[in-house]
């Protein structure tokens, strides 16, 4: 429309000042239409998104999974085998599903990674998980150099990777330390203490506290990573998470009756535990987190920053001379352990 | 179903609010921190008003002073510029071919114009190939949408305006737009456009058409692309209109307002260019132009598709080692060539020196000859001489001879004595 705001805007001289230099105009030209539509696009298109579960087996991950997305989107409840059984070695098993919340459409894949935390001998039990990420990375480089390419190439890519913490209540055990330590070099990692409906309010912040001690010491960076902060602004959101984390959840599909109204929770004998009140746990935070407020972010660092640095590694195989021309770190080059 | 996604999701549904219907407004809300740009390029004659027009469109006095009639050839001038509206940072490139159409010989007219075009997707290939890349900061400097600027003759296109549209139609994103329209009637502007649509369909021009594919615009957008092309007048000076200021342009006869709608089409304009497809116009350039350019300059460097199981070489390097063999190959047969044309030269040159000798030789068998004539003539004309003087000197004698005897004898004697003579 051609209506002219100059009744409501301040005197032209005043907004030349406010807007630094000549640039300026009190008649409406459209140009912010273009958000709506970027907007329009994103819903026609969709949106993907790839998340691993780990973690020992029976500390509720397919459970957290479905609470999580409102439905059943895990392994188990998909394949409904009466019995599963615990795989010698870590398998990768993954599963896809089309959600679709107000118009907005997204192809969830959950993948889960049987067997791992489950042997007497763990060693080394992450790298299948190691070489699976680094897999689909693979995949979207082959796919991203070649020549006749894919309008919008597929994208395999794990955005994120839940690490559940048995919740010990002492501090991280070996297992977990060398599993974060290497994979939060190739992947977006969100540590998480599982089934913390064992642990009381004061055990909690204390285990919190031990871990995250012990993450900075062993030099790990989950999720949200410091140095990926983009402003003062965004730091100082995710300098409130950092200081949250790791979250200590409870999942739960059940729904029972409390105070009047139909609630996500577990039920004992002592009470219910209500899986969305922050009172209780802290899923609603972890939920936020990771699909309301940072799912975006959480994708872009995967792809600008996680497969950028695969890529650069792959593409400097044969050539260790050019690297250093690009002024690439040592520690970055030698990340890619198996 | 859903648009593009791979095969083996299955459709499950929600039992509650998951949330995750804020991920368009995230997307946004990240594409507002970054900013965005645009990039036009405005192709046509000297003195079509392209400069008011983009004025006129974006609301402001974008800066540069006409530009003069006596252009050797086509340059192309770009200037930045970042505007906001509300809260949204815009980078709006406008690149002006200046000196366009004022040659006498306009056969290479088009050709700066794709070198530039060319050369913005030759720099994102670079970028995109590199091994150490920033994408996401990188200043997108492709041309999003062309407008080209038709000369508002009424008859029909310029076949200046046939070739260069048919050159950049695979290249950019054509938006054909009659200047000036107020100089044109109605009615003869009805048939211009008939005209000027069916020669574009008749030469195979693809110009840009408005996406009929989301409903939400599918009719405006349909609707327009009958329309086309557009008919704009532009004009940055206000007129009081009523109780409005509006921008027009005032004649004795009678007032042009820019945004009337049954005056021009510059509000079609303004709405298909910026407030409905910009975004649109992005991606066809980056998912179909840039993807062409892309594949065509790898094939010529040679290179092809490899199977799925071997590594990916590291693209750069090889791109860099085959432009360079390229490069070897172009020295390589240029320095043939000059061999070749080195080796014609010193032959030609033997040639020409052979012929030169023979004429030598022959001028100098011929001045030879010529002497020799000249001798013998001389020669002639010695012992004729001679004879001459050897005749005088008779005669001489004979006279002094007479002499005496006239001196001896008397005046008929010597007539006796010619007589006998003769």
């Amino acid at each position: 429309s051609t209506d002219s705001f100059s009744s409501e805007l301040p005197a032209p001289e005043e907004l030349l000042e406010k807007a630094g230099g000549p640039m300026l105009d009190f008649s409406y030209v459209g140009i912010d239409a273009i958000l709506e539509q970027m907007r329009r696009k994103a819903m026609k298109q969709g949106f993907e998104l790839n998340i691993m579960v780990v973690g020992q087996s029976g500390l509720g991950k397919s459970t957290l999974m479905n609470t999580l997305f409102k439905s059943k989107v895990s392994r188990k409840s998909v394949l409904a085998t009466a019995q599963e059984k615990i795989p010698k070695t870590v398998e990768i098993k993954s599963i896809s599903h089309d959600i679709e919340e107000k118009g907005v459409r997204m192809k969830l894949t959950v993948i889960d990674t049987p067997g791992f935390g489950d042997q007497i001998n763990n060693e080394n039990c992450w790298q299948p998980i190691m070489k699976f990420i680094n897999d689909q990375y693979e995949a979207y480089l082959q796919e991203e150099i070649n020549i006749n390419r894919k309008k919008r190439i597929p994208d395999s890519r794990v955005h994120c990777c839940i690490y559940f913490i048995p919740p010990t209540g002492h501090c991280l055990r070996p297992l977990d330390v060398e599993f974060m330590r290497r994979l939060s070099k190739v992947v977006n990692i969100v540590p998480v203490i599982a089934k913390a409906d064992t642990l009381t309010l004061e055990e909690r912040d204390f285990f919190k506290k031990k871990i995250r001690e012990e993450l900075r010491a062993n030099g790990i960076d989950v999720y949200p990573q410091k140095e990926f902060d983009e402003d003062a602004e965004d730091r100082m959101i995710n300098e409130k998470i950092r200081e949250m984390i790791p979250f200590a959840v409870v999942g739960s599909d059940q729904e029972y009756q409390v105070n009047g109204r139909r609630l996500l929770g577990r039920k004992t004998k002592w009470g219910t535990i209500e899986v969305e009140n922050i009172a209780h746990c802290e899923f609603a935070y972890l939920r936020d987190l990771l699909i309301r407020t940072h799912m975006q972010n959480i994708k872009d660092i995967t792809s600008s920053i996680h497969y950028e640095m695969y890529r650069v590694r792959r593409l400097n195989e044969n050539n260790t001379m050019v690297a250093h021309a690009n002024g690439i770190p040592e520690h970055h080059l030698t990340a890619h352990e198996m | 179903m859903v648009e593009g996604m791979g095969e083996g999701a299955r459709g499950v549904p929600l039992s509650g609010h998951v949330g995750f219907d804020s991920m368009p407004d995230q997307l946004v809300n990240k594409s507002v921190n970054h900013g965005f740009c645009f990039n036009i390029l405005c192709v046509g004659e000297t003195g079509l008003g392209k400069s008011t027009l983009m004025d006129t469109l974006f609301n402001t006095k974008f800066e540069g002073e006409p530009t003069q009639h006596n252009q050797p050839g086509v340059t192309l001038k770009s200037n930045t510029y970042e505007l906001q509206e509300s809260n949204v940072r815009l980078k709006l490139t406008v690149v002006n071919t200046v000196g366009f159409g004022d040659q006498i010989n306009k056969e290479d007219s088009y050709k700066s114009i794709v070198e530039f075009i060319d050369a913005q997707f030759e720099a994102y290939l670079q970028e995109e190939l590199k091994i150490k890349r920033t994408l996401h900061s990188y200043h997108d400097t492709r041309i999003h949408a062309c407008l080209y600027f038709i000369a508002p003759t009424g008859h029909s296109l310029k076949s200046l305006d046939l070739v260069t549209m048919k050159k950049l139609d695979s290249k950019v994103n054509i938006i054909p737009i009659i200047a000036k329209s107020d100089a044109i009637s109605k009615s003869e502007l009805a048939k211009f456009k008939i005209k000027i649509t069916s020669e574009l369909v008749s030469n195979g021009v693809q110009i840009y058409q408005f996406p009929t594919d989301d409903e939400s615009v599918a009719e405006i957008n349909s609707t327009m692309n009958s329309h086309l092309p557009f008919a704009v007048v532009g004009s940055t000076e206000e007129v009081k209109i009523g109780n409005k200021m509006v921008k027009a342009r005032q004649y004795p006869w009678g007032t042009v307002q820019v945004e009337n709608e049954t005056h021009c089409d510059f509000v079609k304009l303004r709405e298909m260019l910026i407030r409905v497809n910009m975004e649109d116009l992005r991606e066809q350039t980056h998912t179909r132009h840039y993807e062409l350019y892309r594949r065509c300059k790898l094939e010529e460097m040679g290179f092809k598709d490899t199977d799925p199981d071997s590594k990916p070489f590291s693209l750069q390097e090889t791109y860099e080692a085959k432009r360079n063999e390229f490069m070897g190959e172009l020295q390589k047969k240029e320095e043939e060539m000059r061999q070749m044309f080195v080796q014609r030269v010193k032959e030609k040159e033997a040639e020409l020196k052979e012929a030169e000798k023979e004429l030598h030789e022959k001028f100098d068998r011929l001045k030879k000859l010529h002497q020799d004539e000249k001798k013998k003539l001389e020669e002639k004309k010695k012992s004729l001489d001679d004879e001459v003087n050897t005749f005088k000197q008779k005669k001489t004698a004979a006279e002094l001879l007479q002499n005496q005897a006239q001196q001896a004898g008397g005046s008929t004697t010597l007539k006796r004595d010619k007589e006998r003579k003769n």
